[in-house]
């Protein structure tokens, strides 16, 4: 880059000045993050082992267990319902939010489109407001108390639709990430649509193209990047899904305290204390993460930016 | 051929009879129909807390969910005396936790993005992967030893415990360090150097006064992430006096179980929490700079 060549011919390069800026940084990264994670790492590999009554000090020791922490995680059938529950709800959330990113930043590129202002921050306004307000406000519309769609149905006389139900969760779960979601997303997609050159589309249009033409066939390939970039991020964000369950679960009984992964490792940790099983499982949780993402990456990188270099 | 014949339709196109127009006018409408109806889905539920919060326990859930209530005043007074006032304790814990997070996070994210922008030295790339990297860790993993080793000096349960996790972001590092690479010219860094300007004097006075818009960008992107985080204050906290908002309207959410009445403190609370950030939002639009993310796609 630019920057070697310029500080190298200085001839007074600077040695000390950038370790001393990036040493806030690196401290912080290591407290937080480095030291955190190693911790982790090592704590999957032990286990407490209860001498006698199990009082007093002493009587609890540390003991090296191996991987059986992990073989444990693998096998527990609770965890494994966990993650095909996540699994399900991501099913739902991420084509949702990403479709319907995908077609509002499309009619936001639209010059015949009107009220494209409006639309944009309105869109993008939920992003602002905080998961557990957001889970709380859906709450509340769902609730059959309070709810608005279900006094709506009983007007029409229409059988009502509960959507706090074991199903019906996964859709308001998913629903909820959406609507937080899609404004960020479609915000991402339209900057890159804006940036790729005009001229494109004229040529397109003179050949006859319709707008919906140029749609599927020049902006949306050309958006492929970024379409698996937020596809990456919704799929991490999914994984993690913590926030919306917690706090929907004081307003239903189909949320169990181990509906998905992360929130077992939470009860693992601090609701039976095991915080052994609950390392092991955080790592495995993290181990699925950066194999999805570095899979994803390398699919862009061969199929997205192949065909350039 | 084809290009004759296309080119040739698009200089005359044909006249369509008037059914055929009306049909093409109302299909014309339809993309900003499809559009509009997304922004009513959004602006629906914040709706919706405006209109429930004027209403009192007893209308909440007897009237018709779109039809004024009575008792906006009677709520909000309610939440402002509900156990001395914890509720506004609890906003001032949010902007703390928010405010001073995301300007320490910017100021961090600033020195460090232009150290890895404009410098050369060893060990760059992998302090800039291993930070990168820290975005996908995912959140659980690090809130629970976080809280174990915080818990063995005796930090769990204090300000510090949620703000210190906080200063450090990888998404502001790497936002940083694109838009130092962007708005920091060379020759204007090399000038000062020539004039015998130290290092850090080039920081504080030539470099961070460019990058503010883009600095401005990592701390409102910081802030609403601080704000909206709810893990680590929920497993770093159990002093109620040291909740941010999101987190005591919750515990009022789970006694609302018991006591039904306080779900219109819930609804009030939730109206209130967001009004701030909402403001901000509108305010300072033109620094949500998405294309910063976008630009770093197409690199």
């Amino acid at each position: 880059m630019t920057s070697i060549r310029m500080s190298g011919r200085g001839g007074a390069a600077p040695k000390l000045a950038p370790y001393a800026f990036v040493a806030p940084a690196v401290v912080l990264f290591l407290l937080v993050f480095a030291l955190p994670i190693g911790y982790t790492v090592y704590l999957s590999l032990f286990r407490t082992e209860v001498k006698g009554l199990g009082l007093g000090k002493g009587s609890r020791t540390e003991v090296f267990v191996g991987l059986d922490n992990y073989w444990r995680a693998l096998t527990d059938s609770e965890l494994g319902a966990g993650a095909l529950r996540v699994l399900g709800y991501g099913a739902i959330l991420v084509p949702t939010m990403l479709g319907l990113a995908l077609v509002f930043a499309l009619l936001l590129d639209e010059e015949r489109v009107r009220a494209r202002g409006f639309s944009r921050i309105a869109i993008f306004l939920p992003y602002s407001i905080p998961v557990v307000i957001a889970s709380l406000l859906w709450g509340f519309l769902y609730l059959p108390g309070t709810s608005p769609f279900n006094q709506l149905l009983r007007e029409l006389s229409l059988p009502e639709v509960d959507v706090l139900s074991p199903t019906g969760i996964y859709f308001a779960l998913a629903n909820i990430a959406v609507w937080g979601g899609v404004g960020y997303n479609m915000m991402v997609l339209y900057t890159a649509l804006r940036s790729i050159p005009r001229d494109l589309y004229e040529a397109a249009r003179i050949d006859g193209c319709t707008p919906l033409q140029v749609a599927m066939r020049i902006k949306i390939p050309l958006l492929a990047p970024a379409l698996v970039l937020t596809s990456l991020f919704s799929i991490i964000a999914t994984l993690q899904v913590f926030a919306e369950p917690i706090a929907l679960a004081p307003l239903t009984n189909s949320l169990s305290l181990t509906w998905t992964p992360l929130m077992k490792v939470y009860q693992d940790a601090f609701g039976r204390g095991d915080i052994y099983s609950a390392a092991a499982t955080s790592v495995l949780i993290a181990f699925v993460m950066f194999v999805i993402s570095f899979g994803l990456l390398r699919l862009t990188r061969s199929r997205a930016f192949g065909g350039e270099r | 051929m084809s290009a004759v014949l296309v080119q040739d339709r698009a200089v005359t196109p044909t006249p369509r009879p008037p059914r055929v127009r009306s049909i093409v006018s109302a299909l014309g409408a339809l993309p900003t129909f499809v559009l509009l109806l997304g922004a009513v889905y959004c602006l629906f539920p914040v709706a919706w807390v405006l209109v429930a919060a004027t209403k009192s326990s007893g209308e909440l859930f007897s009237t018709s969910t779109l039809s004024l209530g009575s008792s906006l005043v009677a709520n909000l007074g309610e939440l402002a005396t509900y156990r001395d006032g914890v509720f506004w304790q609890w906003m001032a814990n949010s902007a703390l936790y928010a405010g001073v997070g995301a300007l320490l996070s910017a100021v961090v994210s600033g020195v460090t993005g232009y150290a890895l922008a404009k410098y050369a030295f060893r060990g760059r790339a992998l302090i800039f992967n291993a930070l990168i990297a820290g975005v996908l860790v995912p959140a659980v993993v690090l809130a629970i030893p976080q809280y174990l080793l915080l818990s063995k000096v005796g930090l769990t349960d204090t300000y510090l415990s949620v703000l210190l996790p906080s200063v450090i972001s990888p998404y502001g590092i790497y936002l940083a360090r694109i838009y130092a690479a962007a708005s920091v010219p060379e020759d204007v860094v090399e000038a000062a150097r020539t004039d015998g300007a130290s290092e850090l004097r080039i920081l504080t006075s030539i470099a961070l006064p460019m990058m503010v818009p883009g600095l401005v960008t990592v701390f409102l992107f910081q802030f609403v992430s601080i704000w909206n985080n709810f893990m680590l204050p929920y497993i770093m906290l159990g002093d109620d006096k040291l909740f941010p908002v999101t987190m005591g309207l919750y515990t009022m959410l789970k006694q609302g179980n018991t006591t039904p009445a306080l779900y219109t403190l819930v609804v009030t609370g939730a109206l209130v929490s967001v009004l701030p950030l909402i403001a901000l939002f509108l305010t300072l639009q033109r620094y949500w700079r998405i294309d910063l993310l976008s630009g770093a796609v197409k690199a």
